[in-house]
């Protein structure tokens, strides 16, 4: 039997895998310019995975929640730059810096807080119209 | 004739029931627009409503013994079938959910909700003056 009441489990589970997603976002800007002396200590962009939850009480039912399934670090290879005059340089001069793209983290973030936003919308609509069902017969 | 409170409902309570149920599949659609390889569902609600209140292009279920389940008592508590949406832009990876689309039927169902809830109100009320019948 449906219930409105499992459609705010649905909704919860997506507002908290996008504010993963919203923090994966932050981390990756918030290390942007992180320098480090050698390649493999260089910081890696992070993405997240989404997978639906299948509800195993109710095999049936139509609520399809959704969960983080992991946080994946980015294959790219850091940048390297010559910059002999910072102190974090090697013994030939390099630097390394994160291949991280400021413009698609940023557009990241939008998709997600978009989502997120469509998830409260649904929250919030689902709540009224509990509310309207149980005032049926008060008028 | 005598008033059965059941049948003074009509078909309304099953609305307001495939609407509810309609509500969670485009909830999980819209939760799920971000998650490869997910596949957005919907529900034919004439269809679904047809079945519910008894009619409908599916054969009913017969009972040769009074020991079976009765059919028709449980007729709107099994699940509606969920059909897969047919994606006017599929995306790359596999996921078929159109943010915009959920969103508008989303809206549409919801108001499609309030009405019928607002039918079955009526009908609790205009039962409550008839028993009440001092005006």
């Amino acid at each position: 039997m449906s219930n409105l009441f499992s459609l705010f489990n649905t909704s919860a589970s997506a507002l908290s895998a996008q504010s993963v997603r919203l923090n994966t976002v932050s981390s990756n800007l918030a290390n942007a310019n992180t320098a480090a002396s050698n390649a493999d200590e260089a910081y890696r962009a992070k993405q997240v995975l989404f997978q639906s939850v299948m509800d195993q009480a109710n095999p049936n039912g139509s609520a399809t929640a959704v969960r983080v399934a992991g946080v994946s670090e980015s294959e790219a290879a850091p940048h390297a730059h010559y910059e002999p005059n910072h102190p974090q340089a090697n013994e030939e001069g390099y630097i390394f810096r994160p291949a991280i793209s400021v413009v698609e983290e940023m557009a990241n973030m939008m998709s997600a807080s978009r989502n997120y936003e469509a998830n409260v919308e649904v929250m919030e609509t689902s709540r009224q119209l509990l509310q309207r069902t149980l005032q049926i017969g008060q008028g | 004739m005598s008033l059965s409170l059941d049948k003074a409902m009509g078909i309304l309570p099953q609305a307001v029931n495939v609407r509810a149920e309609r509500m969670e599949l485009l909830a999980s659609n819209i939760a799920n627009a971000d998650t490869p390889n997910y596949k957005a569902r919907d529900i034919d609600f004439r269809s679904v409503l047809e079945s519910a209140s008894g009619g409908g292009t599916t054969l009913p279920m017969a009972r040769s013994q009074a020991a079976h389940i009765d059919p028709t008592a449980g007729a709107t508590n099994g699940p509606a079938e969920a059909l897969y949406r047919v994606p006017s832009q599929a995306s790359l990876d596999g996921n078929t959910v159109d943010p915009q689309m959920e969103r508008a039927a989303f809206a549409e169902n919801a108001v499609q909700y309030q009405s019928s809830l607002e039918f079955l109100n009526r009908r609790v009320s205009g039962i409550r003056d008839a028993l009440r019948g001092d005006r």
